[in-house]
């Protein structure tokens, strides 16, 4: 009965520190790269879109410059609530460094489990290999690692998980192409990830149907209808582990605000298909980041 | 294993190809383009309709008139901006305006001649902070100026690919 009630508290506390990070000191700015080129934060605390990492790295330090973001976001779904809590930091725009907790209420499943929620700890690390989204012919690309850690196993290893942690690594490519349709920049980016994780990790890694890693290909392509907005969709595939319940590939479109550089709130359709047998599972997203 | 799934669904093969052809569109202009930008420059007469789209972008610019109000607030972002505005001191103002109204101007498909320095001739030891900063201030510049989105995305195309003549490596 606290659990919950605790983790409304502190996200309530981090919804204020964002505010206070956007609202204080009007003239001091986060980082000099332009607007929207650190992405937002993913559910797993990358910096990307909304599930797939980019290459981008988070908030907007530069080459000389250090700076990091906060973030909190939300999925609504049919029968499960998708949460994130995290903070990342960007180092010369070489290195980000992210850190974040990922929850699952199982709303519907709760009561048969006997377990409100699944939660699992993200730690990721990104390095920018090469190129500049904007600026680069061949755009930028990175490769990340997220080393994930299940708090409760219980769940995963009932219905036939091997391991309570795994470490994804990806190599991803964006690049910005300036005035490509009807003027408008396009932003595109590629990601293939290697993983083992089901349901990105909330229900373990491997299973009784493969214990391998594989390889997974994730896109999103978006347009910036002016420098303040951005539109988009993802798509992320996603390996098939556990023969209990068939996982599916993730989808959504998403819309990104940032009213400036220290703030940025994206709401997004989400289709994360299938989830432990209960099917179809779509809903609203919503994310706040603070950058500092 | 992975590769049969990408065979079954072919969403990821499509977003790719979506991406392919965006990148050749950005070499050559498109009909959509062409189209988009005689709708937006209502003054263009029957004649620019067939010019070629970099012409129109000199004219959505406001012409030469455009072009050096343009530049002149660009100058008084940089000066107002600390991370690059020390890199300026001492500069021959009215030379810079001039050259870098002429670049541009050329550069949008207008009647003028760039006649300055090569990029790696006139900028040395420019950081991507330094050169982040000013690229914004010139997209604040044309904001002020009330320059329309696209037509700002068009002149960041053409002077994008300066990029690495100016930025120290
Ligand atoms: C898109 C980016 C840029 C463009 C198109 C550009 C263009 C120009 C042009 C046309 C000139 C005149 C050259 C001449 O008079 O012969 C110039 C000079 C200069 N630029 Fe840039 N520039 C860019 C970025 C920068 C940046 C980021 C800095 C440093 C913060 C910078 C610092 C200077 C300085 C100090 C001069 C004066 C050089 C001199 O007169 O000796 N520029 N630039």
């Amino acid at each position: 009965m606290i659990q919950p009630y605790a983790r409304q508290l502190r996200a309530c506390g981090l919804l204020v520190v964002i505010v206070l990070i956007t609202q204080a000191q009007a003239q001091a700015q986060p980082g000099s790269r332009l607007w929207a080129t650190g992405g937002v934060t993913t559910v797993e605390g990358s910096a990307g879109g909304g599930l797939v990492p980019w290459a981008l790295l988070s908030g907007y330090a530069s080459d000389t410059e250090w700076g990091g973001t906060l973030a909190l976001s939300r999925a609504e779904l049919d029968d499960f609530t998708l949460g994130f809590t995290g903070v990342s930091l960007n180092w010369r725009n070489r290195f980000e460094l992210s850190a974040g907790r990922q929850t699952l209420d199982l709303d519907t499943l709760g009561a048969a489990l006997g377990q409100d929620e699944l939660r699992q700890d993200i730690y990721g690390l990104k390095v920018r290999l090469t190129g500049d989204v904007l600026y680069g012919r061949y755009g930028q690309w990175s490769l990340g690692l997220q080393h994930k850690r299940n708090r409760e196993f219980a769940v995963p290893a009932a219905v036939g998980a091997r391991h309570d942690t795994g470490t994804d690594a990806f190599l991803a490519g964006s690049k910005l192409f300036f005035a490509a349709l009807m003027n408008r920049n396009v932003l595109a980016n590629v990601t293939l990830r290697g993983t083992k994780a089901n349901q990105g990790g909330l229900l373990g890694f491997g299973g009784d149907q493969g214990d391998d890693y594989e390889a997974m290909l994730e896109a999103s392509l978006g347009i910036f209808l002016d420098r303040r907005w951005l539109a988009g969709v993802e798509y992320r595939q996603k390996p098939d582990n556990l023969g209990f319940a068939e996982e599916h590939d993730w989808y959504d479109l998403f819309l990104v605000w940032l009213p400036d550089r220290r703030l940025a709130v994206t709401a997004a359709w989400v289709n994360l298909g299938d989830i432990a047998g209960l099917s179809d599972q779509r809903g609203a997203y919503l994310s706040l980041q603070g950058s500092f | 294993m992975s590769n049969l799934t990408i065979l079954e669904r072919p969403w990821p093969l499509l977003l790719l190809l979506t991406l392919a052809t965006l990148g050749c569109q950005n070499h050559s202009p498109s009909p959509t383009e062409t189209r988009a930008t005689a709708e937006q420059n209502a003054s263009a007469g029957a004649g620019l309709a067939t010019a070629d789209q970099s012409a129109d972008l000199y004219d959505a610019l406001g012409k030469r008139d455009g072009i050096e109000r343009l530049v002149e607030d660009l100058m008084h972002f940089i000066v107002d901006d600390k991370r690059i505005a020390p890199q300026f001191k001492g500069l021959n103002v009215e030379r810079f305006h001039s050259n870098l109204s002429d670049q541009i101007c050329e550069l949008a498909g207008g009647p003028c001649q760039y006649e300055g320095m090569a990029m790696t001739e006139s900028h040395h030891g420019i950081t991507e902070t330094q050169f982040n900063a000013l690229v914004e201030d010139l997209i604040l510049a044309m904001e002020k100026n009330g320059i329309a989105t696209g037509t700002q995305n068009r002149l960041l195309a053409k002077l994008a690919p300066l990029h690495p003549a100016i930025v120290d490596r």
